[in-house]
């Protein structure tokens, strides 16, 4: 089991793809020469080639477009964006075309494309280019959204991703791009659809994705001295949402806390506590307890953005508040 | 003009009120501020005066009926003037009646009802509502809502719990899993606590020599000292810390200085200043010593001794701790034996329950002493401390005096004295 980094994990699953399906092809700006903005496909131009390995213009829109386009012809493009805040420029691509094009031409045309993303704030990337944009795409029909936690997660699923037929957005969390993390020697995928109970617990289950793990893991290992057994759960995949393990922690341990790292308002967990009322209602010992990040611009500023950003003592803040405990 | 007489409030919490009695009659006249009726509330009887002038046209609401505040009870008006139509008032039982009427489905409605459908409608929608929400309340029970989570009352009712039984935990009272759970109908607590079967162990126990000495001393000191008593409460916060601070310094030499210690050695200090209460009572004089020698309540298995620990003015703290300690081991039969003056010289008590939990108790005099000093455990509080409301270490201290050797105000002042010196902990450097 070798440690490797979140960004050598997804490097890896774009490098299988590459060497075993000659229809994968990767587009995205400063990708080849420069290696991608966080040195995911680093050394790629050179190992396959300017065919396989395409630098673009800084238009979002035009070289989404092309991915589709590819990925109708018969190809399986994976493109990247600098940032899931730049989604915005080809969100017409995005949303009405690939992710509808299939329902559209009814079921005659595929667009089996991936789109990759750093997503989050943290790193000191100011407003414009910390937004968390997988809150908004994992609400579209036709296109599946996945966030992975872990170099594990993320390896398993950049190889569903690639696999699936329909259009896939694997929003990356920058703030993991550096940490390392464990993978198995052995082939495995990760379904898309499928959440993780990471840790099983009696008393309380915390649900993040993404980013959010770290802090539900300390958030947890602090309540462990309080005495509290959290369950962990990693939702993974925010379209489809994996109703059934949500449920299934929600009635065992009664009480839920939904940390979102973006902004509180209008994020996933608004759905997943949305979804917890409608299924489990008469198993919930008190309130949802739904944390989130400030409803404000990112702020580029240190430790104003450490401020505006989701921690554990908030977590553990309203948890208590919820539950009197 | 027509005025509407309602059932007043006579108090914001006053919801309904009872017609006691009518103090006039329709058709009488009456003034401006008249006393008209004897309404009864929750918590007395009141006269009701008129706020308008005019004749009792008609009473509505007839003595000993309940209403609640607001309903209308009587109309006051000129003689010649008509009466609004009102609707006839119903007793809650045939209002209830009527709306099973009325809710069953009927293909040719009688007119009247029809009328009094529409003229109901609002009204009945409530009382719809409140059937449905409160369909599992207990006759009698208040109608306000109880806090409970969706599990709480899934469990309570999946359980047959009434949920308004079960008190909550949870934040703002809320009923939750856990309290319903651990909630245990009062008739399966009464059975837990019937036991038939109990045997009293009722036997005659001698009284031993030990037992008779006791009976003898403490009738002796209540028929001769006349007691009084002084509480303080005493912050020992700093002194506990002291105390630790202290204890990790000197447990390397194999000493431990105990709560009881310090006490001890702030009384011994107080009396070194008070020298009075250090005396015995005799008709020609108070008998004053030399020495001050703390008697030290010990319990033992047979009874009550109160050894004392010789010449203490002259001892530092560690020594006091380690003559404690020795005393008490040779009381229990350890290390050898209490020497007749250890038994019979003591010049002043001390007694401490603290162990027990006990908060505030006094001791009886050991005579011919002249007081001693019964002191409980030792609980963090929350006091006030330059306006701000801390968690301290609180410890009650009661002293029991002879009048005949000092009055109120001196035993006053050495608690004082105590108190200071304990709170101030450098002083037991002294």
């Amino acid at each position: 089991m070798p440690d490797i980094l979140f960004r050598d994990a997804i490097k890896l699953g774009l490098q299988e793809a590459l060497d075993n399906d000659p229809s994968v092809f990767i587009m995205g700006e400063d990708i080849g020469a420069y290696g991608g903005a966080y040195a995911v496909t680093d050394g790629l131009l050179d190992q396959y080639g300017p065919e396989r390995i395409k630098d673009t213009p800084i238009s979002e829109a035009t070289f989404i477009g092309a991915g589709i386009g590819a990925a109708i012809a018969g190809l399986r493009p994976v493109i990247e964006l600098m940032s899931i805040s730049f989604s915005l420029v080809g969100f017409d691509q995005i949303v009405n075309m690939a992710a509808n094009i299939r329902y559209m031409s009814g079921g005659q045309v595929n667009v089996p494309m991936v789109l990759r993303a750093p997503t989050g704030a943290g790193v000191q990337l100011a407003a414009t280019h910390s937004q968390s944009f997988e809150t908004w795409l994992c609400e579209v029909p036709g296109l599946k959204c996945v966030c992975p936690s872990t170099p594990y997660d993320a390896l398993g699923l950049i190889r569903s991703a690639i696999k699936d037929d329909n259009p896939v957005f694997v929003a990356e969390p920058a703030m993991l791009y550096s940490k390392k993390g464990e993978i198995p020697n052995e082939y495995y995928e990760v379904p898309i659809g499928k959440a993780n109970v990471i840790k099983s617990g009696s008393d309380v289950s915390l649900f993040s994705y993404g980013h959010g793990i770290k802090i539900i893991s300390e958030t947890a290992n602090y309540l462990e001295k309080n005495g509290i057994n959290a369950e962990l759960v990693d939702l993974r995949s925010l379209n489809p949402i994996d109703t059934i393990t949500i449920s299934n922690s929600v009635r065992k341990t009664n009480r839920v806390v939904l940390v979102d790292t973006a902004r509180k308002t209008g994020g996933v967990m608004s759905e997943v506590a949305s979804l917890i009322t409608e299924n489990s209602v008469d198993w919930l010992d008190g309130p949802i307890v739904t944390v989130g990040s400030d409803n404000v611009p990112w702020p580029y500023n240190h430790d104003l953005e450490k401020k505006a950003f989701v921690d554990v003592q908030s977590v553990v803040k309203a948890f208590e508040k919820g539950y009197g405990v | 003009m027509i005025t509407e007489v309602t059932m007043p409030s006579m108090g914001a919490d006053m919801t309904e009120g009872t017609i006691v009695n009518w103090l006039k009659s329709e058709g009488d006249v009456l003034e401006k501020g008249d006393k008209i009726a004897e309404i009864e509330t929750d918590k007395t009887v009141v006269e009701m005066e008129t706020y308008a002038g005019g004749v009792l046209k008609k009473i509505i609401v007839n003595s000993g009926e309940k209403v609640d505040v607001g309903t209308l009870i009587a109309f006051i008006g000129n003689p010649d003037d008509e009466l609004p139509e009102i609707e006839e008032r119903k007793s809650e039982a045939a209002e209830v009646l009527e709306e099973k009427v009325e809710n069953t489905p009927i293909s040719t409605p009688p007119l009247s009802s029809l009328e009094s459908l529409n003229s109901k409608q609002n009204n009945d929608s409530e009382t719809q509502f409140d059937q449905s929400d409160n369909k599992p309340q207990h006759e009698g029970q208040s109608r306000t809502r109880v806090k409970a989570s969706p599990m709480a009352r899934k469990l309570a009712r999946e359980n047959n719990i009434d949920i308004a039984l079960v008190s909550g935990t949870g934040p703002a009272g809320r009923v939750t899993k856990n309290d319903v759970l651990s909630y245990v109908p009062s008739s399966s607590i009464n059975s837990l606590m019937i036991d038939s079967n109990r045997n009293i162990d009722a036997k005659n126990i001698p009284v031993t020599t030990m037992r008779q000495a006791i009976a003898r001393v403490t009738i002796r000191s209540k028929t001769e000292i006349p007691h009084y008593y002084v509480t303080h409460e005493i912050d020992m916060t700093d002194a506990m810390l002291f105390r630790n601070q202290l204890n990790d310094v000197i447990k390397d030499q194999g000493d431990r200085i105990s709560v009881n210690d310090l006490i001890i050695k702030s009384l011994v200090n107080a009396l070194v200043k008070y020298p009075k209460w250090n005396s015995f009572f005799s008709d020609e004089q108070l008998l004053g010593h030399t020495d001050i020698n703390i008697g030290i309540a010990i319990a033992l298995e047979g009874g009550l001794i109160v050894p004392a620990i010789l010449g203490c003015q002259n001892l530092s703290l560690i020594e006091i701790s380690r003559s404690s300690k020795d005393i008490g081991s040779r009381a229990r039969g350890q290390g050898g034996t209490l020497t007749q003056d250890e038994l019979t010289q003591g010049t002043f008590g001390t007694s401490n329950l603290g162990m027990f939990g006990t908060d505030t108790f006094a001791a009886i005099i050991v005579p011919p002493q002249a007081g001693i000093l019964a002191v409980g455990s030792i609980k963090k509080k929350p006091v006030v401390k330059n306006d701000q409301i801390v968690i301290r270490d609180i410890m009650n201290a009661t002293i029991s005096a002879d009048h005949r050797v000092g009055d109120g105000a001196e035993a006053a002042i050495l608690m004082q004295e105590i108190q200071t010196n304990i709170e101030n902990p450098i002083n037991l450097f002294r």
